[in-house]
């Protein structure tokens, strides 16, 4: 990612001769990944210095370490909710909250986010509202948002899938003229997936703004990196397809901002997708349903507690005198009220329409779903009247 | 690890005995597995969180330990190469039994199942047979967010040279599990989610030994009359099986006697099992839970119509999914056949008029 100009590769199959004899930058020098994953601040707090990729400034630091507070208090207000029996499901990013608020931070109002179901507290950091967000998780429907409204597509399930639509919708801005970039997230366990491969090769073939971000927290449930791929590192999958990877420490914010950020221009500018592979780790189950025990040891999660995206973060800002006791006050207030958000909000039923399993299947309901409607209501009215009857 | 070390490994663990004592569905599944890897080298199972986990649902648990990582193994992430292995590996002598970890999450095996694992064995006139079997989590009332709950047999028995089997009670999950395993053709297994944790009180010794004996197939293609009765006759399969039978006992109680069919084997499809209940009773329903249009029960009411139709005093009817996708959990029960909705369909089988 040394190029930041909108130019395509040069060396493509058919400007191969011609790209023998030149002097220009190789595949190799531009595409491949750094040595080592990027890294601006380590876990002391302290700033490496990095060529290619330049310290975001202070202002932008301060406000995205609030986003990252909020999201770590978004995960474990979640959590908290599903003990309490108040959602059905949470697969928690507690440790990947760098990469969450980094992916809503480097796009625009314009821009595109595809997100996957551990991607809940990006998709809050872009601005949707937490509780639209959570109803999928709550049970009450399969999405609760507007994705035209906030550009943001569903959480996607269906591992790797949603990686195709977001270069649809890269594709369909390029040829509709349009400013807009997209940022589509995925798990290191989703790269296996045959989507993740055809997404980036239509990305690299077509030549349009997309980023793909992989968070590589080490596992896929239960299956560690290590069964999942051989390769150098994920980035380097890139070169393979004829864009540039590039790989990130994951619970650095600084450095996903800086990274993420050059990629995200460098789409915007015409200079095609980029995959980018965040170094994170899972730190808790892969929601409440899994056993994590049976297959890694609380040891080995021990050693990422060192390295977490806040601390480091946060010793940095106050080190540099941006962050002060006021400053960590107010933001601990916005984290408390958005915990109070998703509690209350959570603590009171939402009014669902049994109507609404047939209203929006098709454009036009069919006779057949017409009628299928009229004998659920009819067992609803029936039910409401024995209820009355026999108490 | 060597085929001796194997047999060491393997004759090591091998279980005494043991009583009838109570034993979940997802359990039997779990001896079948065992017990079908132990009596044949060939059989090997792998798929997503099969390894050291045991499976998102714990089907294989324990299997990797016993038999080793290469009898029981991890892939990558990817379902269309899982079934896609599968193929040549049953191509070379193996016979691979896959998990698929939830019904939707078969999806992408879908090409691999229609254009090779179904078709092979005709497109070779018999010279290539497949002997695998797909296992799949399926269908509903588990509470599943969306992907979790489809009901996806129609799929699978609409396209020709799948054998569809789902069981719905621990005995039919052991001894049908070991069947399809030693099946020639490929078999796509559904196990009902929302019955892995029902028991019953079985002898998994006994049902071994039972199944071992015998070389011809007692479950598939062999409905079952899970409950015997006189009036109407109600088929289901797989998690409807239960929903039916509570019906029956409910219907009991208002002096109504229906007899219950499992299905058990969608395909190859028992008529004779089903027709002559029908031609007795002279009433039917079909309950499933996957949408009715174009479905597994929308087949069973025409075989039934164009067989019985001169016994049959009532159009048979069906009581489905509706024709949506499946909804999300605080709506499903809307959405599942219930013990109301077939006794209301068995009210409508024109009483009166007899
Ligand atoms: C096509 C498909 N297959 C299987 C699953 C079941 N599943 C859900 S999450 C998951 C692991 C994904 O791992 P990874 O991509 O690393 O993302 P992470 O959960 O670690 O964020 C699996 C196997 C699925 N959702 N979709
Ligand atoms: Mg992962």
């Amino acid at each position: 990612m040394t190029i930041s100009t909108g130019k395509p590769y040069e060396g493509s199959m058919e400007n191969q001769d011609r790209d023998s004899q030149d002097t220009g930058p190789t595949a190799e020098a531009y595409m491949l990944p750094s040595a080592q994953p990027v890294r601006l601040i380590d876990p002391q707090g302290s700033h490496v210095h990095n060529d290619k990729y330049p310290l975001p400034d202070g202002e932008l630091l301060l406000s995205s370490y609030q986003k990252l507070v909020v999201g770590r208090r978004i995960n474990d207000q979640a959590n908290a909710l599903v003990r309490q029996g108040r959602m059905a499901v949470y697969p928690s990013s507690h440790g990947q909250e760098a990469c969450q608020v980094a992916a809503a931070v480097v796009l625009e109002k314009q821009d595109w986010l595809f997100p996957t179901y551990r991607d809940t507290v990006a998709v809050i950091t872009r601005g949707v509202d937490p509780l639209e967000v959570l109803t999928l998780l709550r049970g009450d429907w399969h999405s609760g948002y507007d994705p035209h409204e906030h550009k943001t597509a569903t959480q996607s399930t269906p591992l790797a899938t949603q990686l195709l639509h977001a270069v649809g919708v890269a594709h369909a801005a390029k040829l509709k003229g349009e400013n807009t970039v997209v940022l589509a997230l995925c798990g290191d366990g989703a790269t296996s997936e045959g989507d993740f491969h055809e997404a980036l090769n239509f990305a690299a073939v077509f030549h349009v703004p997309v980023v793909f971000l992989v968070q590589n927290n080490e596992y896929a449930i239960s299956v560690p990196l290590k069964n999942q791929s051989v390769a150098p590192s994920l980035a380097h999958k890139a070169i393979g397809y004829g864009m540039p990877g590039e790989r990130v420490d994951g619970n650095d914010l600084a450095a996903l901002l800086s990274v993420l950020g050059k990629a995200v221009d460098r789409a915007r500018d015409g200079g095609g997708p980029a995959l980018v592979e965040a170094h994170t780790y899972r730190m808790q189950a892969h929601t409440n349903a899994d056993d994590p025990s049976r297959y890694r040891s609380q040891d080995d999660v021990e050693k990422w507690v060192p390295r977490d995206p806040i601390t480091r973060m946060r010793t940095y800002l106050r080190q540099l005198t941006v962050l002060d006791d006021d400053g960590e006050g107010r933001i601990a207030v916005a984290a408390e009220d958005m915990a109070a958000t998703l509690r209350n909000g959570l603590n009171t039923e939402p009014e669902v329409n049994p109507e609404d399993l047939f209203n929006f299947v098709f454009t036009e309901k069919t006779s057949q779903l017409r009628e299928q409607s009229a004998m659920l209501r009819e067992e609803l009215i029936r039910d409401a009247a024995l209820e009355t009857v026999e108490p | 690890m060597t085929e001796a070390t194997l047999e060491v490994e393997a004759a090591k663990d091998s279980q005494p005995s043991q009583p009838a004592t109570t034993v979940t569905f997802a359990k039997a599944l779990n001896a079948a597995l065992a017990d079908a890897m132990e009596s044949d080298k060939t059989v090997v199972m792998f798929g997503e969180d099969v390894g050291p986990l045991g499976g998102v649902f714990r089907i294989t648990d324990g299997l990797t330990a016993r038999f080793g990582e290469e009898r029981c193994f991890d892939t990558p992430l990817a379902e269309a190469g899982i079934m896609g292995m599968a193929v040549g590996m049953a191509m070379n002598g193996m016979r691979p039994v896959v998990e698929m970890q939830f019904d939707a999450f078969a999806y992408p095996a879908f090409e691999q199942v229609v254009s090779h694992v179904a078709k092979m064995p005709n497109r070779t006139k018999g010279k290539v047979k497949l002997p695998l079997v797909i296992r799949i989590p399926y269908a509903g009332g588990i509470g599943g967010v969306e992907h979790h709950c489809d009901s996806s047999e129609s799929y699978y028995a609409h396209t020709p040279g799948l054998t569809v089997l789902a069981p719905a009670t621990v005995r039919d999950a052991y001894t049908m599990l070991r069947e399809a395993i030693r099946f020639p053709d490929p078999v796509v297994f559904l196990e009902p989610k929302k019955l892995y944790w029902s028991k019953e009180t079985v002898d998994l010794e006994e049902l071994r030994e039972s199944f071992e004996s015998s070389d011809s197939p007692q479950t598939v293609g062999r409905a079952v009359v899970a409950r015997a009765g006189t009036d109407a006759t109600l088929i289901a399969y797989g998690p409807s099986v239960p929903t039916a039978m509570a019906a029956a006992a409910a219907a009991a109680v208002e002096g109504r006697s229906l007899e219950v069919i499992d299905v058990r084997s969608i395909v190859p499809f028992d008529d004779e099992t089903v027709c002559t209940s029908v031609r007795r009773t002279g009433r039917a329903v079909v309950i499933a839970e996957a949408p009715g249009f174009a479905s597994v029960a929308s087949e069973i009411v025409a075989r039934i119509q164009e067989r019985c139709f001169h016994s049959l005093a009532a159009p048979v009817k069906r009581v489905t999914g509706f024709d949506i996708p499946y909804p999300s959990p605080k709506l499903e029960h809307w959405f599942l056949p219930s013990v109301d909705r077939i006794l209301d369909a068995v009210d409508e089988l024109q009483w009166d008029e007899r």
